[in-house]
Protein backbone atom coordinates (compact mmCIF):
# COMPACT_ATOMS: atom_id res chain seq x y z
CA UNK A 1 0.00 0.00 0.00
CA UNK A 2 1.19 3.75 -0.99
CA UNK A 3 0.94 5.65 1.54
CA UNK A 4 -0.73 9.51 0.31
CA UNK A 5 -1.02 11.84 3.14
CA UNK A 6 0.90 11.77 5.93
CA UNK A 7 0.57 14.52 9.09
CA UNK A 8 3.31 14.25 11.91
CA UNK A 9 2.89 16.16 14.87
CA UNK A 10 0.67 18.37 13.01
CA UNK A 11 -0.05 21.39 15.81
CA UNK A 12 -2.58 23.91 14.40
CA UNK A 13 -3.38 27.19 15.76
CA UNK A 14 -6.61 30.36 15.95
CA UNK A 15 -4.71 33.03 16.91
CA UNK A 16 -2.98 32.34 20.31
CA UNK A 17 -5.47 29.02 20.64
CA UNK A 18 -4.01 25.51 20.34
CA UNK A 19 -6.93 23.12 18.35
CA UNK A 20 -4.24 20.72 17.39
CA UNK A 21 -1.44 19.15 19.59
CA UNK A 22 0.63 17.02 17.57
CA UNK A 23 -1.41 14.84 15.61
CA UNK A 24 0.01 12.23 13.42
CA UNK A 25 -2.58 10.49 10.58
CA UNK A 26 -1.45 7.85 7.77
CA UNK A 27 -3.92 7.60 4.43
CA UNK A 28 -2.91 5.16 2.18
CA UNK A 29 -3.71 5.52 -1.83
CA UNK A 30 -7.09 4.24 -2.40
CA UNK A 31 -8.98 4.16 1.22
CA UNK A 32 -11.60 5.84 2.73
CA UNK A 33 -10.76 7.08 6.19
CA UNK A 34 -12.73 8.36 8.62
CA UNK A 35 -11.94 11.12 11.39
CA UNK A 36 -14.53 11.18 14.08
CA UNK A 37 -14.56 12.96 17.32
CA UNK A 38 -17.03 15.74 19.58
CA UNK A 39 -17.34 18.86 18.93
CA UNK A 40 -14.12 21.03 19.12
CA UNK A 41 -12.19 17.89 19.14
CA UNK A 42 -10.39 19.31 16.26
CA UNK A 43 -11.71 17.49 13.21
CA UNK A 44 -12.38 20.68 10.93
CA UNK A 45 -9.03 22.05 12.47
CA UNK A 46 -7.38 18.90 10.64
CA UNK A 47 -9.08 19.39 7.99
CA UNK A 48 -8.17 22.82 7.07
CA UNK A 49 -4.62 22.70 8.27
CA UNK A 50 -4.31 19.95 5.79
CA UNK A 51 -5.85 21.85 2.92
CA UNK A 52 -3.32 25.25 3.58
CA UNK A 53 -6.28 27.22 5.19
CA UNK A 54 -4.88 26.99 8.74
CA UNK A 55 -0.83 27.41 8.63
CA UNK A 56 1.04 24.39 9.27
CA UNK A 57 5.12 23.41 9.68
CA UNK A 58 6.52 22.00 6.44
CA UNK A 59 6.84 18.96 7.46
CA UNK A 60 4.23 18.20 9.12
CA UNK A 61 2.34 17.88 6.33
CA UNK A 62 3.44 15.04 3.93
CA UNK A 63 1.40 14.66 0.90
CA UNK A 64 2.89 11.96 -1.91
CA UNK A 65 5.57 11.75 0.25
CA UNK A 66 6.36 16.09 -0.58
CA UNK A 67 6.13 18.62 2.74
CA UNK A 68 3.35 20.95 1.76
CA UNK A 69 2.40 22.15 4.79
CA UNK A 70 2.53 26.31 4.68
CA UNK A 71 1.38 26.09 0.98
CA UNK A 72 -1.56 28.05 0.12
CA UNK A 73 -5.06 26.79 -0.29
CA UNK A 74 -5.28 26.96 -3.88
CA UNK A 75 -1.68 25.64 -4.07
CA UNK A 76 -2.39 22.81 -2.59
CA UNK A 77 -5.82 22.36 -5.00
CA UNK A 78 -3.31 22.27 -7.71
CA UNK A 79 -1.67 18.93 -6.21
CA UNK A 80 -4.92 17.02 -5.87
CA UNK A 81 -6.66 18.06 -2.42
CA UNK A 82 -9.95 19.20 -2.47
CA UNK A 83 -12.60 20.11 0.14
CA UNK A 84 -16.09 19.48 0.58
CA UNK A 85 -16.32 22.27 3.17
CA UNK A 86 -18.67 22.53 6.53
CA UNK A 87 -22.12 23.42 5.63
CA UNK A 88 -21.58 23.10 2.27
CA UNK A 89 -20.33 26.55 0.95
CA UNK A 90 -21.39 27.58 -2.07
CA UNK A 91 -21.27 31.05 -3.70
CA UNK A 92 -25.04 32.14 -3.68
CA UNK A 93 -24.59 34.55 -6.53
CA UNK A 94 -23.37 32.11 -8.78
CA UNK A 95 -25.56 29.38 -10.31
CA UNK A 96 -25.34 25.57 -9.54
CA UNK A 97 -23.63 25.11 -12.76
CA UNK A 98 -21.46 28.19 -12.02
CA UNK A 99 -20.33 26.93 -8.32
CA UNK A 100 -19.19 23.40 -10.28
CA UNK A 101 -16.91 25.15 -13.07
CA UNK A 102 -15.16 27.35 -10.36
CA UNK A 103 -13.95 23.59 -9.23
CA UNK A 104 -12.40 23.80 -12.65
CA UNK A 105 -9.85 26.37 -12.01
CA UNK A 106 -7.14 24.62 -10.91
CA UNK A 107 -6.80 23.39 -14.10
CA UNK A 108 -5.80 19.60 -12.95
CA UNK A 109 -6.69 17.17 -15.44
CA UNK A 110 -8.28 13.80 -14.90
CA UNK A 111 -11.54 12.28 -15.51
CA UNK A 112 -13.58 14.68 -13.55
CA UNK A 113 -15.84 16.93 -15.81
CA UNK A 114 -19.34 18.94 -15.65
CA UNK A 115 -20.69 15.56 -17.58
CA UNK A 116 -19.56 13.41 -15.41
CA UNK A 117 -20.89 15.06 -11.70
CA UNK A 118 -23.71 15.71 -14.25
CA UNK A 119 -23.64 11.59 -15.03
CA UNK A 120 -23.02 10.76 -10.83
CA UNK A 121 -25.61 13.45 -9.84
CA UNK A 122 -28.33 13.68 -12.21
CA UNK A 123 -30.97 15.72 -10.08
CA UNK A 124 -28.23 18.79 -10.64
CA UNK A 125 -28.22 18.83 -14.23
CA UNK A 126 -32.13 19.82 -13.98
CA UNK A 127 -31.21 22.68 -11.36
CA UNK A 128 -27.98 23.75 -13.34
CA UNK A 129 -29.21 27.34 -13.82
CA UNK A 130 -30.83 28.05 -10.66
CA UNK A 131 -29.30 29.79 -7.91
CA UNK A 132 -27.26 27.67 -5.61
CA UNK A 133 -29.26 28.91 -2.53
CA UNK A 134 -32.15 27.56 -3.99
CA UNK A 135 -31.38 24.19 -3.78
CA UNK A 136 -32.60 22.02 -0.73
CA UNK A 137 -29.96 20.81 1.65
CA UNK A 138 -29.24 18.04 -0.59
CA UNK A 139 -28.89 19.07 -3.34
CA UNK A 140 -26.25 21.61 -2.04
CA UNK A 141 -24.41 19.28 -0.80
CA UNK A 142 -24.09 16.97 -3.99
CA UNK A 143 -23.30 20.65 -5.75
CA UNK A 144 -20.54 21.03 -3.39
CA UNK A 145 -19.05 17.49 -3.83
CA UNK A 146 -19.02 18.13 -7.40
CA UNK A 147 -17.38 21.55 -7.07
CA UNK A 148 -14.81 19.44 -5.02
CA UNK A 149 -14.77 16.32 -8.14
CA UNK A 150 -14.59 18.60 -10.48
CA UNK A 151 -10.87 19.91 -9.50
CA UNK A 152 -9.82 16.06 -10.00
CA UNK A 153 -8.28 15.44 -6.62
CA UNK A 154 -6.74 12.62 -5.46
CA UNK A 155 -7.72 13.35 -1.75
CA UNK A 156 -11.27 14.36 -1.35
CA UNK A 157 -11.88 15.73 2.03
CA UNK A 158 -15.33 15.60 2.91
CA UNK A 159 -16.06 17.77 6.13
CA UNK A 160 -19.97 16.72 7.76
CA UNK A 161 -21.51 15.26 4.84
CA UNK A 162 -24.16 14.91 6.89
CA UNK A 163 -24.94 18.11 8.89
CA UNK A 164 -28.56 18.98 8.75
CA UNK A 165 -29.66 16.79 6.41
CA UNK A 166 -32.66 14.03 6.28
CA UNK A 167 -31.57 10.20 7.04
CA UNK A 168 -32.62 8.89 3.64
CA UNK A 169 -30.99 12.56 1.78
CA UNK A 170 -27.62 10.79 3.86
CA UNK A 171 -27.73 7.77 2.51
CA UNK A 172 -28.00 8.36 -0.57
CA UNK A 173 -25.29 11.00 -0.74
CA UNK A 174 -23.29 8.10 1.40
CA UNK A 175 -24.04 5.99 -1.70
CA UNK A 176 -22.79 8.73 -4.00
CA UNK A 177 -19.61 9.04 -1.98
CA UNK A 178 -18.96 4.88 -2.11
CA UNK A 179 -18.82 5.38 -6.11
CA UNK A 180 -16.52 7.59 -6.06
CA UNK A 181 -14.24 6.21 -3.50
CA UNK A 182 -14.55 2.95 -6.03
CA UNK A 183 -13.11 4.90 -8.65
CA UNK A 184 -9.97 5.21 -6.59
CA UNK A 185 -10.16 8.35 -4.99
CA UNK A 186 -8.72 8.44 -1.91
CA UNK A 187 -11.05 10.08 0.91
CA UNK A 188 -10.67 11.28 4.23
CA UNK A 189 -14.11 12.25 6.08
CA UNK A 190 -15.15 14.44 8.70
CA UNK A 191 -18.12 13.05 11.19
CA UNK A 192 -19.49 13.23 14.02
CA UNK A 193 -22.51 10.98 12.85
CA UNK A 194 -20.19 7.25 14.22
CA UNK A 195 -22.15 5.26 12.59
CA UNK A 196 -22.18 6.88 9.25
CA UNK A 197 -18.62 7.36 9.28
CA UNK A 198 -17.72 3.68 10.01
CA UNK A 199 -19.75 1.93 7.65
CA UNK A 200 -18.40 4.24 5.14
CA UNK A 201 -14.76 3.67 6.10
CA UNK A 202 -12.06 1.06 6.59
CA UNK A 203 -10.08 2.70 9.25
CA UNK A 204 -10.58 5.62 11.33
CA UNK A 205 -9.35 7.57 13.84
CA UNK A 206 -10.67 9.72 16.98
CA UNK A 207 -9.81 12.56 18.11
CA UNK A 208 -10.57 14.39 21.45
CA UNK A 209 -9.97 17.87 22.54
CA UNK A 210 -7.18 18.36 19.54
CA UNK A 211 -4.89 14.82 19.98
CA UNK A 212 -5.59 11.43 18.46
CA UNK A 213 -7.61 9.45 20.95
CA UNK A 214 -8.01 6.01 18.82
CA UNK A 215 -7.59 4.25 15.81
CA UNK A 216 -7.92 1.37 14.45
CA UNK A 217 -9.92 -0.43 11.38
CA UNK A 218 -13.26 -0.36 11.22
CA UNK A 219 -13.98 -3.77 11.23
CA UNK A 220 -12.88 -4.60 15.05
CA UNK A 221 -13.28 -1.61 16.99
CA UNK A 222 -14.91 -2.13 20.29
CA UNK A 223 -17.65 -0.18 20.79
CA UNK A 224 -17.17 0.64 24.52
CA UNK A 225 -13.40 1.55 23.58
CA UNK A 226 -14.63 3.88 21.07
CA UNK A 227 -17.05 5.87 23.51
CA UNK A 228 -14.36 6.07 25.69
CA UNK A 229 -12.07 7.71 22.69
CA UNK A 230 -15.30 9.60 21.84
CA UNK A 231 -16.24 11.19 25.63
CA UNK A 232 -12.90 11.15 26.82
CA UNK A 233 -14.77 9.21 29.89
CA UNK B 1 -39.42 71.60 -21.70
CA UNK B 2 -37.54 74.17 -18.97
CA UNK B 3 -37.54 70.93 -16.69
CA UNK B 4 -37.19 68.06 -19.35
CA UNK B 5 -33.95 69.89 -20.40
CA UNK B 6 -33.04 70.33 -16.55
CA UNK B 7 -33.59 66.44 -16.30
CA UNK B 8 -31.58 65.42 -19.61
CA UNK B 9 -28.46 67.48 -18.15
CA UNK B 10 -28.45 65.90 -14.92
CA UNK B 11 -28.83 62.71 -16.37
CA UNK B 12 -26.04 62.96 -18.65
CA UNK B 13 -24.32 64.68 -15.97
CA UNK B 14 -24.59 61.65 -13.71
CA UNK B 15 -23.07 59.18 -16.33
CA UNK B 16 -19.49 61.55 -15.69
CA UNK B 17 -20.44 60.64 -12.25
CA UNK B 18 -21.14 57.50 -12.79
CA UNK B 19 -17.49 56.76 -14.55
CA UNK B 20 -15.80 58.31 -11.70
CA UNK B 21 -17.55 55.54 -9.35
CA UNK B 22 -16.76 52.53 -11.31
CA UNK B 23 -13.30 51.64 -10.17
CA UNK B 24 -14.46 52.26 -6.52
CA UNK B 25 -17.83 50.02 -7.23
CA UNK B 26 -16.17 47.01 -8.28
CA UNK B 27 -12.84 47.26 -5.53
CA UNK B 28 -15.17 47.76 -2.66
CA UNK B 29 -17.61 44.52 -4.59
CA UNK B 30 -14.59 42.42 -5.48
CA UNK B 31 -12.44 43.15 -1.85
CA UNK B 32 -14.41 45.20 0.81
CA UNK B 33 -11.38 47.38 -0.24
CA UNK B 34 -12.70 51.07 0.58
CA UNK B 35 -9.87 53.10 -1.87
CA UNK B 36 -9.44 56.83 0.01
CA UNK B 37 -6.78 57.37 -2.85
CA UNK B 38 -9.55 56.86 -5.50
CA UNK B 39 -10.22 60.51 -6.58
CA UNK B 40 -6.38 61.40 -6.38
CA UNK B 41 -6.05 58.45 -8.94
CA UNK B 42 -8.63 59.87 -11.28
CA UNK B 43 -6.38 63.39 -10.77
CA UNK B 44 -3.40 61.33 -11.57
CA UNK B 45 -4.77 59.66 -14.43
CA UNK B 46 -5.44 63.34 -15.93
CA UNK B 47 -1.81 64.22 -15.08
CA UNK B 48 -0.30 60.92 -16.85
CA UNK B 49 -3.05 61.63 -19.38
CA UNK B 50 -1.02 64.81 -19.77
CA UNK B 51 2.40 63.73 -20.06
CA UNK B 52 1.27 61.54 -22.34
CA UNK B 53 -0.27 64.08 -24.42
CA UNK B 54 2.65 66.42 -24.64
CA UNK B 55 5.36 63.85 -25.10
CA UNK B 56 3.53 62.13 -27.85
CA UNK B 57 1.61 64.42 -29.37
CA UNK B 58 -1.34 62.20 -29.64
CA UNK B 59 -4.55 63.90 -28.16
CA UNK B 60 -6.99 63.01 -24.95
CA UNK B 61 -8.73 60.34 -26.83
CA UNK B 62 -6.15 58.49 -28.30
CA UNK B 63 -3.50 59.29 -24.93
CA UNK B 64 -5.82 56.32 -23.34
CA UNK B 65 -3.78 53.82 -25.58
CA UNK B 66 -0.84 54.82 -23.29
CA UNK B 67 -2.93 56.06 -19.90
CA UNK B 68 -5.21 53.17 -19.65
CA UNK B 69 -1.97 50.20 -19.59
CA UNK B 70 -0.05 52.42 -17.10
CA UNK B 71 -3.18 53.10 -14.65
CA UNK B 72 -3.99 49.20 -14.85
CA UNK B 73 0.24 47.92 -14.25
CA UNK B 74 -0.16 50.47 -11.45
CA UNK B 75 -3.23 49.12 -10.32
CA UNK B 76 -2.19 45.09 -10.16
CA UNK B 77 1.23 46.09 -8.50
CA UNK B 78 -0.38 48.45 -5.99
CA UNK B 79 -2.59 45.54 -5.29
CA UNK B 80 -0.18 43.03 -5.70
CA UNK B 81 2.50 44.77 -3.58
CA UNK B 82 0.34 46.66 -1.13
CA UNK B 83 -2.77 46.38 -0.33
CA UNK B 84 -3.28 42.53 -0.48
CA UNK B 85 -1.12 42.50 2.90
CA UNK B 86 -4.10 44.66 4.22
CA UNK B 87 -6.96 42.82 3.51
CA UNK B 88 -6.88 39.97 6.14
CA UNK B 89 -6.81 42.61 9.44
CA UNK B 90 -10.05 44.29 8.98
CA UNK B 91 -11.63 47.41 7.26
CA UNK B 92 -9.29 49.89 8.99
CA UNK B 93 -5.40 48.94 7.07
CA UNK B 94 -6.88 49.26 3.70
CA UNK B 95 -8.33 52.79 4.94
CA UNK B 96 -5.24 53.93 6.27
CA UNK B 97 -3.13 52.59 3.85
CA UNK B 98 -5.13 54.26 1.13
CA UNK B 99 -5.19 57.36 3.15
CA UNK B 100 -1.74 57.29 2.64
CA UNK B 101 -1.17 56.91 -1.06
CA UNK B 102 -3.46 59.73 -1.23
CA UNK B 103 -1.54 62.16 0.42
CA UNK B 104 1.38 60.62 -1.44
CA UNK B 105 0.02 60.96 -4.67
CA UNK B 106 -1.25 65.20 -3.58
CA UNK B 107 1.35 65.84 -2.44
CA UNK B 108 4.02 64.05 -5.44
CA UNK B 109 1.85 66.22 -7.99
CA UNK B 110 1.89 69.25 -6.12
CA UNK B 111 6.21 68.80 -5.67
CA UNK B 112 6.22 67.36 -9.75
CA UNK B 113 3.68 69.88 -11.63
CA UNK B 114 3.19 72.53 -8.82
CA UNK B 115 -0.19 73.97 -7.62
CA UNK B 116 -1.12 75.20 -11.42
CA UNK B 117 -4.63 74.53 -13.01
CA UNK B 118 -4.24 72.36 -16.39
CA UNK B 119 -6.44 71.15 -19.05
CA UNK B 120 -6.20 68.81 -21.62
CA UNK B 121 -7.65 69.84 -24.79
CA UNK B 122 -9.70 67.79 -27.27
CA UNK B 123 -10.92 70.51 -29.73
CA UNK B 124 -13.94 71.56 -31.34
CA UNK B 125 -15.74 68.04 -29.64
CA UNK B 126 -15.61 70.01 -26.11
CA UNK B 127 -17.91 72.77 -27.33
CA UNK B 128 -20.44 70.89 -30.23
CA UNK B 129 -24.16 70.07 -29.25
CA UNK B 130 -26.74 68.55 -31.00
CA UNK B 131 -30.48 70.77 -31.31
CA UNK B 132 -33.16 68.46 -30.51
CA UNK B 133 -36.81 69.36 -31.13
CA UNK B 134 -38.19 71.95 -28.45
CA UNK B 135 -35.19 74.09 -27.76
CA UNK B 136 -32.96 71.31 -25.76
CA UNK B 137 -29.34 71.52 -26.74
CA UNK B 138 -27.46 68.29 -25.61
CA UNK B 139 -24.04 68.66 -25.51
CA UNK B 140 -21.55 66.19 -27.67
CA UNK B 141 -19.08 66.05 -25.35
CA UNK B 142 -21.86 64.91 -22.22
CA UNK B 143 -23.02 62.27 -24.63
CA UNK B 144 -19.56 60.87 -25.23
CA UNK B 145 -19.08 60.37 -21.27
CA UNK B 146 -22.54 58.95 -20.42
CA UNK B 147 -21.95 56.49 -23.61
CA UNK B 148 -18.31 55.97 -22.15
CA UNK B 149 -19.80 55.26 -18.98
CA UNK B 150 -22.70 52.56 -20.62
CA UNK B 151 -20.15 51.23 -22.32
CA UNK B 152 -18.00 50.75 -19.39
CA UNK B 153 -20.48 48.92 -17.07
CA UNK B 154 -21.67 46.83 -19.82
CA UNK B 155 -18.71 45.69 -20.89
CA UNK B 156 -17.62 44.92 -17.20
CA UNK B 157 -20.96 43.09 -16.55
CA UNK B 158 -20.19 41.04 -19.51
CA UNK B 159 -17.00 40.48 -17.85
CA UNK B 160 -18.71 39.10 -14.88
CA UNK B 161 -21.44 36.71 -15.99
CA UNK B 162 -20.16 35.55 -19.23
CA UNK B 163 -16.11 34.90 -18.85
CA UNK B 164 -14.47 32.49 -16.88
CA UNK B 165 -12.54 35.35 -14.90
CA UNK B 166 -15.88 37.02 -14.08
CA UNK B 167 -16.81 33.64 -12.45
CA UNK B 168 -13.88 33.48 -10.43
CA UNK B 169 -14.13 37.65 -9.29
CA UNK B 170 -17.68 37.20 -8.13
CA UNK B 171 -16.92 33.74 -6.30
CA UNK B 172 -14.15 35.55 -4.30
CA UNK B 173 -16.81 38.56 -3.88
CA UNK B 174 -19.06 35.95 -2.10
CA UNK B 175 -16.78 33.75 0.05
CA UNK B 176 -12.65 34.68 -0.30
CA UNK B 177 -12.36 31.42 1.43
CA UNK B 178 -14.20 29.10 0.32
CA UNK B 179 -12.56 30.20 -3.51
CA UNK B 180 -9.19 29.84 -2.07
CA UNK B 181 -9.83 26.66 -0.88
CA UNK B 182 -11.59 25.44 -4.43
CA UNK B 183 -8.26 26.53 -5.99
CA UNK B 184 -8.71 30.49 -7.05
CA UNK B 185 -5.58 32.15 -6.28
CA UNK B 186 -7.36 35.46 -4.79
CA UNK B 187 -3.62 37.71 -4.58
CA UNK B 188 -3.68 37.32 -8.40
CA UNK B 189 -7.33 37.84 -8.74
CA UNK B 190 -7.01 40.79 -6.62
CA UNK B 191 -4.10 42.40 -8.03
CA UNK B 192 -6.02 41.78 -11.47
CA UNK B 193 -9.50 43.34 -9.97
CA UNK B 194 -7.35 46.49 -9.14
CA UNK B 195 -5.92 46.43 -12.13
CA UNK B 196 -9.27 45.98 -14.31
CA UNK B 197 -10.72 49.10 -11.68
CA UNK B 198 -7.81 51.40 -12.62
CA UNK B 199 -7.90 50.82 -16.63
CA UNK B 200 -11.82 52.03 -15.55
CA UNK B 201 -10.18 55.04 -13.38
CA UNK B 202 -7.78 56.06 -15.95
CA UNK B 203 -10.98 56.57 -18.73
CA UNK B 204 -12.36 58.96 -15.99
CA UNK B 205 -9.98 60.87 -15.22
CA UNK B 206 -8.76 61.49 -19.17
CA UNK B 207 -12.34 62.18 -19.38
CA UNK B 208 -12.26 64.80 -16.78
CA UNK B 209 -9.37 66.37 -17.81
CA UNK B 210 -10.71 67.41 -21.01
CA UNK B 211 -13.86 68.57 -19.07
CA UNK B 212 -13.11 71.07 -16.85
CA UNK B 213 -9.27 72.21 -15.16
CA UNK B 214 -7.54 69.61 -12.38
CA UNK B 215 -5.38 70.27 -10.10
CA UNK B 216 -3.28 68.17 -7.33
CA UNK B 217 -5.85 68.75 -4.87
CA UNK B 218 -8.68 68.32 -6.97
CA UNK B 219 -8.90 64.89 -5.88
CA UNK B 220 -10.94 64.43 -2.69
CA UNK B 221 -13.90 66.21 -4.15
CA UNK B 222 -13.95 63.29 -7.41
CA UNK B 223 -13.70 60.74 -4.05
CA UNK B 224 -16.76 61.87 -2.54
CA UNK B 225 -19.19 62.31 -5.98
CA UNK B 226 -18.00 58.78 -6.44
CA UNK B 227 -18.84 57.39 -2.99
CA UNK B 228 -22.34 59.09 -3.38
CA UNK B 229 -22.95 57.43 -6.56
CA UNK B 230 -21.73 54.30 -5.56
CA UNK B 231 -24.21 54.29 -2.23
CA UNK B 232 -27.24 55.56 -3.69
CA UNK B 233 -26.78 52.88 -6.00
CA UNK B 234 -26.17 50.14 -3.64
CA UNK B 235 -22.85 48.33 -3.12
CA UNK B 236 -21.76 46.06 -5.75
CA UNK B 237 -24.00 46.71 -7.80
CA UNK B 238 -22.53 48.40 -10.93
CA UNK B 239 -25.82 49.54 -13.03
CA UNK B 240 -27.16 50.94 -9.19
CA UNK B 241 -23.49 52.97 -9.59
CA UNK B 242 -24.68 54.45 -12.87
CA UNK B 243 -28.04 55.01 -11.70
CA UNK B 244 -26.72 56.64 -8.32
CA UNK B 245 -24.87 58.93 -10.88
CA UNK B 246 -27.71 60.01 -12.52
CA UNK B 247 -29.43 60.43 -9.59
CA UNK B 248 -26.81 62.80 -8.05
CA UNK B 249 -26.38 64.54 -11.54
CA UNK B 250 -30.17 65.08 -11.57
CA UNK B 251 -30.22 66.70 -8.21
CA UNK B 252 -27.64 68.77 -9.05
CA UNK B 253 -29.15 70.36 -12.13
CA UNK B 254 -32.50 70.70 -10.14
CA UNK B 255 -30.36 72.26 -7.20
CA UNK B 256 -28.76 74.78 -10.10
CA UNK B 257 -31.84 75.47 -11.51
CA UNK B 258 -33.34 77.06 -8.53
CA UNK B 259 -30.13 78.66 -7.54
CA UNK B 260 -27.43 78.17 -9.21
CA UNK B 261 -25.20 78.45 -5.87
CA UNK B 262 -27.46 74.91 -4.80
CA UNK B 263 -26.01 72.98 -7.24
CA UNK B 264 -23.53 70.93 -5.25
CA UNK B 265 -25.67 71.30 -2.01
CA UNK B 266 -28.22 70.07 -3.77
CA UNK B 267 -26.81 66.60 -4.77
CA UNK B 268 -25.30 65.85 -1.23
CA UNK B 269 -29.18 66.65 0.18
CA UNK B 270 -30.38 63.97 -2.27
CA UNK B 271 -27.48 61.29 -1.09
CA UNK B 272 -28.87 62.60 2.64
CA UNK B 273 -32.54 61.73 1.66
CA UNK B 274 -31.69 58.46 0.16
CA UNK B 275 -29.07 57.12 3.25
CA UNK B 276 -31.97 58.10 5.48
CA UNK B 277 -34.82 56.01 3.52
CA UNK B 278 -33.09 53.59 1.89
CA UNK B 279 -29.48 52.93 3.89
CA UNK B 280 -28.42 50.23 2.10
CA UNK B 281 -29.23 52.08 -1.58
CA UNK B 282 -31.28 51.24 -4.59
CA UNK B 283 -30.02 48.06 -5.77
CA UNK B 284 -27.85 46.75 -3.05
CA UNK B 285 -26.01 43.71 -4.31
CA UNK B 286 -23.10 42.74 -1.85
CA UNK B 287 -23.80 40.98 0.65
CA UNK B 288 -22.49 42.39 4.39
Amino acid sequence: MTLLLRTQELSAFYGDFQALFGVNVDVMLGETVAIIGANGAGKTTFLRAVAGALAAAPEAVLFDGKPIGGKTPHEIVRLGIAMVPEGRRLFPSLSVEENLLLGSHSGRAGPWNLKRVYQLFPRLQELRRLPAPSLSGGQQQMAAIGRALISNPRLLLCDELSLGLAPVVIRDIYECLGAIAAEGTTIVLVEQDINRALDASARFYCFQEGRLALTAPTGDFDRAAISAAYFGL
Amino acid sequence: MQWLNILIQGALLGGFYALFAIGLSMSFGIMRLVNIAHGDFIVLSAYVGMVAIEGTGLDPFSSLVIVVPVMFALGYVLQRGLLNFTLSGGLLPPLLVTFGISVIIQNGLLQGFGAYDHRLQEGPIETASLHLPGGIDVGVYPLVVFAAAVLGIAGLQLLFYSTRLGRAFRAVSDDAETAELMGIDNRKLYALALGIAMAFTAIAGVLFGIRTIFDPAAGPIRLILAFEAVIIGGLGSLWGTLLGGMVLGIAQAIGAALDPTWQILAGHIAFLCILILRPSGLFPRTRD
